[in-house]
């Protein structure tokens, strides 16, 4: 079983590092309701991980606990062999976990370019004054978070929209430039809560050949959620699949596809 | 030239630079409510405290010495300094910084996403219990901001522009402090949109004033912004409450100068810095201009209401104001 192992090489031949978050007996309530029932499970360095289940299934609540969004109420997060206080999103971010959610969370008001920026902003150091004055160091660091950006703006193919008000770019698009915002942070483990809900054919396989050429050439950790379970299949190294707020199977995308529990849910079985 | 026509322009510049005064009180509630939703009441009411606290500091006034001599049978008012206007008003920005992080601590943290009308109420609140705290700590009586603003008007402009319109023309009379103030104001908002613009606080700031939830993912501290934008509108009433202390003398009255800023502010926009720019320059101006050609056949006095039709108008008409955003709702 890889469990076992700190370290692997997968078929093709990336290295699969130990384990970076460790989920261990995550429960969450809202109020009398369970969102999440005593589940536990890793996410290991360098691996595409998906967590998929039917709708209600507490996914994106999973998602949310380890952004720090939701603060569940038993269970433990534990991030690269040190058990995490609890914390507020904006420190869960420059602990270097980006995110992108479910129905985009951009800001409307910028250009394509801003927005992007924004994901820069943990890696800027200088103080108010130094940025106010265009000083030595600050300017440095702009000229370097520019060109941080400006790597990604051509890694996702966005050149032609840098500046373009993001309210009036199409869905897809808007995906898109989320992702760079999240990409923007150099983030060592990046959250994507349905990269490809509401996408067409051609769109889904751009996004999932960017998920991938980004494990692929930074190296990030990725979690996501996703319902497209052809995707699913095709890029994961590993899937945990939740029902009602529970986990109902864990394993390689082969193990889970063949799990009793995961066929009953998703196609619906008689219970006596 | 005609005198008469000469006149005209002297009014559109001295109304011009009313505008001045007045868009420097509309900053300061743009500036809040386009981070936080958050309509000000208490703007002006911070000016005067911001001014109020100045001349104190200035004066080596002790604060709350009423209160202190009546507890304790005391006769203290003056620690018997004074502090150069320069120091004391780099006091007077930390008294509004403080003032800034108490009130989002004590208020508006525990107010995050409530109603608008809420967090206006407590505005409301605030406003009163601002010029409460005023009047305890600086007493209530009429004070004069002397922090070495020329007064008066200038002589040189009205001796450049003596003889302009032949000889019963004496030139422009442009007040000293009107001029020194549109400076400021120019300098002012310069460096805000620079700072919003290029530094990280405030793209920081940009982002919690369009999307809360993207900013958070993004490792922007709300509290810490919120906190910070408070602090700005504290600056920006500091200079609004210097320029119109030394102007009409540091009194109540001067919190009610936030009444003309809605006007303003319905015109330009709540959304928009330089929205409340031109709006009070078309307020100041237009007022004058008003008062000056119509005033006559109607009795005078339209200063008093003509800001607040003007607005009225343009709430019918354009209520997202000038340069507001305009309110579209999905569905």
């Amino acid at each position: 079983m890889k469990d076992t192992v700190d370290s692997y090489v997968t078929e093709d031949g990336r290295t699969i590092g130990g384990v970076m978050m460790d989920m261990r007996g995550i429960t969450l309530r809202f109020g009398g309701v369970e969102a999440i029932k005593d589940i536990s499970f890793d996410i290991r360095e360098g691996e595409i991980r998906a967590i998929i289940g039917p709708n209600g299934a507490g996914k994106s609540s999973m998602l949310n606990v380890i952004s720090g969004f939701y603060h569940p109420q038993e269970g433990e997060v534990w991030f690269r062999g040190e058990k995490r206080p609890p914390m507020k999103p904006y420190q869960v971010a420059r602990q270097g976990i980006a995110r992108t959610f479910q129905n985009i969370a951009l800001f409307e008001g910028m250009s394509v370019l801003d927005n992007i920026m924004t994901g820069r902003l943990t890696h800027m150091k200088s103080g108010m004054l130094a940025q106010a004055l265009w000083m030595g160091k600050a300017e440095r660091e702009e000229t370097e978070n520019r060109e941080a950006v400006e790597r990604i703006i051509d890694f996702l193919e966005i050149q032609a929209i840098r500046k373009t008000p993001v309210s009036r770019l199409p869905y897809g698009l808007k995906k898109r430039v989320e992702l760079a915002r999240a990409l923007a942070a150099e983030p060592k483990l990046l959250l994507l809560d349905e990269p490809m809900a509401g996408m067409n054919v051609e769109e889904k396989e751009d996004m999932s050949r960017y998920i991938l050429d980004v494990n692929d050439e930074f190296g990030t950790t990725v979690a996501l959620i996703e319902h497209d379970m052809g995707v699913v299949m095709d890029i994961s190294d590993r899937v945990v699949v939740m029902d009602y707020g529970r986990k109902i199977g864990d394993g390689t995308p082969s193990e889970v596809r063949n799990n009793q529990d995961v066929i009953d849910a998703y196609l619906g079985v008689a219970h006596d | 030239m005609s005198a008469d026509f000469l006149y005209g322009i002297e009014v559109v510049i001295n109304g011009l630079m009313a505008g001045v005064m007045y868009a420097l009180v509309a900053l300061g509630f743009v500036l809040i409510f386009k981070a936080s939703g958050i309509f000000n009441y208490a703007q002006g009411v911070m000016a005067l405290f911001a001014a109020l606290t100045l001349v104190g500091v200035m004066e080596g006034q002790v604060p709350f010495s009423h209160l202190i001599n009546a507890v304790f049978g005391t006769e203290i008012h003056h620690f018997g300094w004074t502090v150069p206007a320069f120091a004391a008003i780099l006091v007077t920005l930390g008294v509004m910084i403080f003032f800034a992080w108490a009130v989002h601590t004590f208020v508006f943290r525990h107010l995050v996403g409530q109603e608008p009308i809420i967090l206006f109420m407590a505005t409301i609140g605030l406003a009163y219990f601002l010029e409460g705290v005023g009047d305890l700590m600086w007493g209530s009586d009429i004070k004069t901001l002397a922090v070495g603003l020329p007064q008066g008007g200038s002589l040189f402009v009205e001796d450049l522009t003596a003889g302009l319109g032949g000889d019963d023309f004496y030139g422009f009379f442009i007040d000293k402090l009107d001029m020194v103030a549109t400076l400021v104001a120019i300098v002012l908002v310069a460096a805000l949109i620079g700072f919003a613009q290029y530094t990280k606080q405030g793209r920081a700031m940009r982002a919690v004033a369009d999307d809360h939830q993207a900013a958070l993912s993004v490792g922007i501290s709300l509290n810490y912004i919120w906190v910070l934008v408070w602090s700005l509108a504290g600056l920006v009433a500091l200079v609004a409450g210097v320029m119109w202390g030394a102007k009409s003398g540091v009194q109540f009255s001067l919190s009610l100068i936030a009444l003309k800023a809605l006007p303003v502010l319905m015109l330009g926009g709540f959304t928009s810095i330089p929205g409340a720019i031109v709006g009070g320059l078309i307020i100041g101006v237009g007022e004058k201009l008003f008062e000056y050609m119509i005033g006559p056949m109607i009795g005078g006095a339209t200063e008093n209401w003509f800001a607040y039709v003007l607005a009225l108008i343009f709430l019918v008409f354009r209520p997202q104001g000038l340069f507001g955003e305009k309110i579209i709702e999905r569905v």
